[in-house]
């Protein structure tokens, strides 16, 4: 029987490529037409180049804002990974308690980023919030608003409160895929605990790791909401990052053109570090497959 | 759309990018493309090495601006041969 080819099926992607072009494409287009030029209003712009560029990408305080989010991305991923694995390895694998677990695990993901701001700024109060309190109370001299330090340390454990979970949830179902005969044989060969989770479930996880990791790192580089709310990027400019950085350009001063050149540089930056990392975790998917 | 600020620089940039996806579709229906392993350590298709060029320049130029104040037209020039290349052995 000969295969009829139904052309009228493109109709139906049209919708999504509307919407992709009027969220996505058009805005980036927008973007880089703001790049290259300095903006007074809608009738009054002046073509400028690759000024904004060179402007931005040599700009002191932006190198500044970069190895800040490189260091916060590097934080939250050393710890969020190692402990997303640890507790989904501590839980049970099956039954009401890996029931339990799994909805309280999920609490954290379910709550707006700007809550989650709120609720740290006032848990981590040293006059009236319980972990501020509590600090103080053991003699430490806490006090993010006051102290660079202690602001990092509140975000960071902030960042790990609220996403460790994704990891975790991730990691239990990599587990759950596991069939029970893999352990069994183990047992057999006399395999300890370090040797299984080594030879055994690391390989099978490589995946699901592997997409945690492309998660935590993509939504870690764009971090906004959290220290906009909890510390306001300071104290000075101590946890100022990318995106802050960009607001404060694009929205408190009104540099539409360079806040568009340093959106730009921003985007290619994420997008080659996912690829990137896509690209080396794509030959492990594909192995895992075969 | 004078709301999106065209100016014709963006207008040229944009309408070879449009000129070059549309010859690589065309490209693809006469002749679907083959997933094949050059010099990198993954296998790519031709979209695929399609858009490293494109990752690739972007990246090229901003490194250019970074580092030196040679103009950037040469970093253009860098970028059309390192295409080439891309898709002939990547």
């Amino acid at each position: 029987m000969r295969k009829r080819i139904n052309n009228r099926a493109w109709l139906m992607v049209l919708p999504v490529l509307f919407l992709v072009a009027m969220s996505a494409v058009i805005p980036l287009m927008t973007v880089v037409n703001y790049s290259v030029q300095d903006i007074f209003d809608d009738n009054n712009r002046v073509y400028v180049g690759l000024e904004w560029f060179i402007q931005i990408i040599r700009d002191p305080e932006l190198h500044a804002a970069l190895w800040r989010q490189i260091l916060f991305s590097a934080n939250v991923l050393a710890i969020e990974i190692p402990l997303g694995i640890l507790i989904a390895k501590a839980m049970p694998r099956r039954g009401s308690v890996a029931t339990g677990l799994l909805i309280f695990f999920a609490i954290p993901l379910l709550i707006p980023w700007n809550v989650v701001g709120t609720i740290w700024q006032i848990f981590a109060r040293p006059d009236i919030g319980m972990a501020g309190m509590s600090l103080t109370s053991l003699g430490l001299d806490y006090n993010y608003t006051a102290n660079p330090v202690d602001a990092w340390f509140t975000l960071v454990a902030m960042d790990v409160w609220h996403w460790t979970s994704l990891v975790v949830l991730l990691v239990f179902s990599g587990l759950r895929a596991i069939p029970e005969a893999y352990y069994e044989a183990a047992q057999i060969d006399g395999a300890n605990r370090w040797q299984m989770f080594r030879h055994i479930e690391l390989p099978r996880l490589k995946t699901v790791l592997g997409i945690a990791v492309l998660l935590r790192l993509m939504d870690s580089l764009m971090i906004y909401t959290e220290p906009f709310v909890l510390t306001g990027g300071g104290p000075g400019n101590s946890t100022t990052f990318l995106s802050q950085y960009l607001t404060r350009m694009a929205v408190g001063q009104f540099d539409l053109g360079p806040a568009a050149a340093f959106s730009l540089v921003y985007f290619i930056m994420i997008l080659t570090l996912c690829w990137l990392f896509y690209s080396l975790i794509s030959p492990a998917e594909e192995q895992t497959e075969r | 759309m004078s709301w999106m600020a065209w100016t014709p620089v963006t207008a040229i940039f944009f309408t070879a990018i449009i000129l070059a996806v549309i010859v690589m579709t065309l490209w693809e229906l006469k002749s679907p493309t083959v997933l094949r392993k050059g010099l990198l350590w993954f296998a790519t298709t031709r979209g695929d090495r399609f858009f490293m060029c494109l990752l690739g320049s972007a990246i090229i130029h901003i490194l250019w601006i970074a580092t030196t104040d040679i103009e950037p037209a040469v970093a253009t020039l860098v970028c059309l041969i390192s295409a080439v290349l891309v898709m002939r052995y990547a």
